[in-house]
């Protein structure tokens, strides 16, 4: 699990983050990290850390969160299988991703909200009708029950093949 | 010189007698050899034996923390977490090679893009590059400054009452002399600008004037309990040219002042600065604007060139960055003092911060506080290094000279070159950053044919 010095520095992390020091930050608080203002999927990823309907995310909140992205270690695999499933796992790290397309948390990807987060991905540099296109096409390749959208599973089958494990984790350097 | 009262009380007599020795030893130890310039090297010894004394602190708290089996906090400089240096390109397609066999070139959207974003995104919410450069550095060993302690609770009965002392000495016996230091060496400067200021205009009252600015840095340089070293002074700015430095506090014009002769820039203040100013812009020719000139760019840059073009003056002292940086990182150069068209000296200045840290954080403090904590630290530390000169090359631009000259500085001062703007202490960044963003992602999957607008 993570170690004490890591939770130390986290800790450091988010406090210096807390303009406010009350113990929570806001997203306000994300937006003034210019790397992250510079991401075009910035404010989706801002969001994961709000549950449904907060404004604050406590400390506890910010850990959970960044738990998703703590690297699979080998050991970790064998472990029982008879807990809960850890954060990490790479089912968790997916689903991950998949909250990020998923913009009703209805668990489903429609036409439309693919549509929304590659706007926000493109800005300007591509019209309407490209976009829409490369919509349809992902989601004729990925829908199986033929619904029109891509629900978690079918999100899981492309991307079977794709190192998620690698790919979705953040190694600590000490 | 005795002070003699009308009661006769012990007290207030040994009170007497012990300001009047303070006062002899401030002016034949720090003020006679500040005018001439010497130095007796209390200073160095002074350092030398607070390093031993920090060394000795620092053991005692690993070894508290040892004994009750707890890791000990230790800051890390380098960033907390692995971050590779690819591009959003070399990234987005590895993705992808790991995830199908299709061609790999032929630009296309795949689901799996958006795990770059999304772990970027995480990694700079752990640790990012920009906004750990606008609070105080932490430091690896402690100094004795209630401060900068991060490991508190491993402190032995010995290593507090050490603290104690330091408090102690600190704030009744350093304090009070650096304030009268301070106050020496302010007044000198405003009394004695204005009486070379009613000089006619000519070599003996710039030889005076010079020798005033000098005088009263140099005292102001033991208010602080500055130890500074200088090399290269063989590239130190002639008449004519600009220098330029990397930013940490308002120290270091005091720092930089006190090795050479210098005309300012800045802004007209009220207050104690404004009658500063104004006496010293009798003495000699300071470029000080008014609050409504700063912000016409083009005036700015016509008085500055005016200056440097009249090279009987003085050379110009400029922080390009703009605001104070926590001597971490030298941040994003202002293009304006480097499209002059004049030579331009760079100077790096890296302070040590074991001694006391001299970064400003003006969002956290305000210049009395800033100024209080400066004179209870030990000493304030530092390394000058004056580097060759540069001119801007006919091929390159301003901001490229200005990026030349940035990157020459870091490199000598051991400091981290980046390209972010130290504004964004205050304001938000840019929205044209994230619009190359999705540039250059777009091109990923549509290529650089199709049509672009948006319809």
């Amino acid at each position: 699990s993570v170690s004490h010095s890591q939770i130390t520095r986290l800790y450091s992390r988010f406090t210096s983050l807390d303009k406010g020091e009350n113990g929570t930050l806001s997203r306000e608080d994300f937006q003034r990290i210019p790397e992250l203002a510079i991401n075009p999927l910035g404010d989706r990823i801002i969001n994961a850390f709000f549950p449904e309907g907060e404004d604050q995310v406590n400390f506890r909140g910010f850990m959970r969160t960044l738990a998703h992205f703590r690297p699979i270690e080998d050991n970790e695999k064998s472990k029982d299988q008879n807990g809960p499933e850890p954060l990490n796992s790479r089912s968790n790290k997916l689903h991950f991703a998949f909250r990020l397309y998923d913009l009703d948390k209805d668990e489903k990807i429609s036409r439309d909200e693919l549509l929304q987060v590659l706007r926000m991905m493109v800005g300007v540099n591509i019209s309407d009708e490209q976009l829409g296109s490369i919509a349809d096409r992902t989601i004729q390749e990925a829908d199986q029950d033929g619904d029109s959208a891509i629900s978690f599973a079918e999100f899981v089958k492309v991307l079977e093949k794709v190192d998620v494990e690698q790919k979705m984790s953040i190694r600590f350097l000490h | 010189m005795f002070l003699l009262l009308p009661f006769d009380s012990l007290v207030v007599n040994l009170l007497g007698i012990s300001i009047t020795v303070l006062f002899t030893l401030l002016l034949v130890f720090i003020i006679v050899p500040a005018i001439f310039g010497v130095s007796f090297g209390i200073r160095k010894v002074y350092m030398k034996t607070l390093l031993k004394i920090f060394q000795w602190a620092t053991l005692r708290i690993e070894r508290g923390a040892k004994e009750k089996n707890h890791p000990l906090y230790k800051p890390y400089v380098n960033g907390i977490i692995a971050k590779e240096p690819t591009s959003l390109e070399e990234e987005i397609k590895e993705i992808r090679r790991s995830g199908s066999g299709k061609a790999l070139d032929a630009p296309e959207f795949e689901l799996s893009d958006i795990f770059y974003f999304c772990r970027k995104g995480i990694e700079t919410i752990m640790d990012d590059e920009v906004t750990k450069r606008f609070s105080a550095e932490e430091l690896e060993s402690w100094n004795l400054l209630s401060r900068t302690n991060y490991n508190f609770q491993y402190i032995s009965l010995r290593l507090t009452v050490l603290w104690g002392l330091g408090v102690l000495i600190r704030y009744c016996f350093l304090l009070p002399l650096r304030i009268a230091l301070a106050f020496t060496g302010i007044s000198l400067l405003v009394t004695g600008t204005t009486v070379v200021g009613y000089l006619p205009n000519g070599r003996c009252k710039e030889f005076l004037s010079k020798h005033v600015h000098l005088m009263c840095y140099r005292i102001c340089v033991r208010a602080l309990t500055a130890i500074i070293t200088y090399h290269d002074r063989e590239n130190r700015p002639r008449n004519g040219g600009i220098c330029v430095a990397n930013h940490t506090s308002p120290i270091d014009v005091i720092i930089l002042a006190s090795d050479g002769y210098y005309a300012m820039v800045g802004q007209i203040h009220g207050g104690l600065m404004g009658v500063i100013q104004r006496a010293m812009v009798k003495a000699c020719p300071h470029v000080w604007f008014e609050r409504s000139e700063v912000k016409d760019r083009h005036l700015v840059a016509k008085r500055l060139t005016e200056h440097v073009q009249d090279k009987s003056k003085l050379p110009i002292l400029i922080f390009p960055e703009g605001t104070c940086i926590n001597n971490t990182s030298v941040m994003m150069f202002k293009k304006g003092s480097f499209e002059i068209g004049a030579t331009v000296y760079p100077v790096a200045i890296k302070y040590d911060p074991q001694f006391g840290d001299a970064f400003w954080n003006s969002s956290k403090y305000g210049m009395v506080t800033y100024l209080l904590r400066m004179m209870t630290s030990w000493a304030i530390v530092c390394s000058v290094w004056y580097l060759p000169p540069m001119t801007r090359q006919p091929e390159e631009d301003a901001v490229q000279f200005a990026n030349r000259v940035k990157s020459a500085i870091a490199r000598q001062g051991g400091l981290v070159d980046l390209l972010w703007d130290g504004g964004l202490k205050r304001e938000k960044v840019k929205d044209a950053f994230k619009e190359e963003q999705q540039k250059l992602y777009s091109k990923m999957i549509v290529g650089n044919h199709e049509d672009r607008s948006r319809s």
